[in-house]
């Protein structure tokens, strides 16, 4: 690496510097637009005690939900996480920490996090189990509810394309919570599919600025499908 | 009779108006999609990042980076835009989504909702669903007005962990159309065949019933 040269050629390279108990905040919807290779190099690395933000939770053997097997997970937060057996049987036991948060201001909380802003009221989980412990206020008649940023230790996420610097463009739905979580980590590692040198993207397109990420890898990716729906042809 | 999912799906498509932006939740409320009436826009969000959400794609169209919010592939309507996250949430939670539909466990006569966890027994998380409570005006909740054994689902106080408070004004059940203001439930129309009757002894939470309450045409 030199510059604004953010390319790294190993894994090994990409995830160096994670320790134990660390936060991790992770891209995703689902199995969509997740860092897939990011991850399994933390099962290789065996890091445990994480406490890892994150939309969802993988399923068994795909996403973050390889992590659990080996109990590399301390806690998470996350908005639903319904999706695997072995998820629910260390929720179920207490093994498992779980931060419910609505989807919604968990973008919030990682936008926050990364845009230095500590904590902004949102009416979004107001007289739920999710206030509580929160502070309340009213604007204007309506009840809001103090919510906390997130910021991370490490972020990993997956975009489509990006440039040497870090410049990055992502794919349709697998945007999702990438750009947030690209802004929320100390450290912001990411894997693309394909890397052009700078100058090659259209500055217009670009949409996360290269100044938020740290590493650079690319990736090859399975891209699992979680729900399979299609029409005949007719 | 009892409406079928279907004929839920149907009579929340009659509350469609031509150019509005639609947020469906899981189940059912997906099943409104297939009811949009002939020669109407609607354009349909699905919070995981896409506005102008169209059908299931062939074979041949099928992307694993183009999901809706219930994680099943789709494909893209024309004119459709795609966005992250913070940007869809901004659109839910700023009121610029004109109707919301989702599913329910419980609602009150108060417009609180329980929709999102049955402790000790189903724990999945609330998704998007506190985010599009909160931000909606218009809101339509489906559901079974009562359980299997008869266990009125439309209360007094709801009884689940809340998904939101005091946000709900329109419920539409598999045997009433009800509207909830001032802090009691109010019949508008009844499944066809259903007795004002049915619905009342189904109903744990005051139900008001003025005049001759209408059954729903399809």
């Amino acid at each position: 690496m030199a510059g604004f040269d953010k390319v790294v050629s190993s894994y090994e390279e990409a995830m160096a510097g994670l320790e134990d108990n660390m936060t991790v905040i992770a891209g995703g919807f689902g199995l969509c637009g997740i860092p897939e290779n990011l991850i399994s190099e933390i099962k290789r690395k065996g890091t445990k005690g994480l406490t890892v933000v994150s939309n969802n939770c993988g399923v068994d053997d795909f996403g973050l939900g390889i992590l659990l097997p080996n109990r590399q997970i301390k806690k998470i937060i996350a908005s639903y996480v319904g999706e695997n057996a072995e998820f629910e049987r260390q929720m179920m036991n207490g093994e498992l920490e779980v931060e419910l948060t609505p989807q919604g201001t968990l973008a919030e909380k990682m936008r926050a996090g990364g845009a230095g802003i500590p904590a902004f009221y949102t009416a979004t989980g107001y007289g739920t189990p999710v206030a509580e412990g929160k502070e309340e206020r009213e604007f204007d008649g309506r009840h809001y509810i103090l919510e906390p940023a997130i910021t991370g230790d490490f972020a990993i996420v997956k975009a489509w394309k990006a440039d040497r610097y870090g410049n990055l463009v992502y794919r349709k739905t697998a945007r999702n919570f990438n750009p947030m979580a690209a802004t929320a980590g100390k450290i912001t590692v990411v894997e693309v599919e394909e890397i052009v040198e700078p100058g090659e993207l259209d500055p217009d397109q670009i949409h996360t600025p290269g100044i938020y990420v740290n590493r650079l890898i690319l990736g090859t990716f399975e891209k699992r499908i979680e729900q399979r729906t299609v029409r005949s042809d007719s | 009779m009892a409406l079928t999912r279907e004929q839920l799906a149907q009579r929340v498509a009659q509350e469609l108006q031509d150019g509005y932006y639609v947020n469906l939740g899981i189940g059912i409320p997906t099943l409104v999609a297939n009811y949009v009436p002939k020669g109407m826009e609607v354009m349909l969000q699905s919070e995981n990042g896409l506005l102008g959400m169209g059908q299931f794609p062939t074979e041949a169209e099928l992307d694993a980076d183009l999901i809706n919010a219930g994680k099943q592939t789709v494909t893209m309507a024309k004119g459709a835009s795609l966005f992250d996250s913070a940007e869809s949430f901004a659109m839910i939670r700023g009121g610029h989504v004109d109707l919301t539909v989702l599913g329910a466990f419980e609602v009150d006569v108060n417009g609180n909702i329980a929709s999102y966890m049955i402790p000790g027994k189903l724990i999945k998380g609330m998704g998007g669903a506190m985010d599009l409570v909160a931000g909606a005006d218009n809101i339509i909740v489906t559901m079974t007005h009562a359980s299997k054994h008869g266990v009125s689902k439309l209360l007094n106080k709801c009884t689940l962990p809340l998904t939101g408070k005091g946000c709900i004004k329109k419920v539409l059940t598999d045997l009433a159309f009800i509207e909830i203001k001032d802090g009691k439930f109010h019949l508008l129309e009844r499944a066809p065949g259903v007795s004002v009757e049915e619905i009342i002894s189904l109903t744990e939470g005051k139900l008001v019933v003025e005049g001759d309450i209408p059954e729903m045409t399809f």
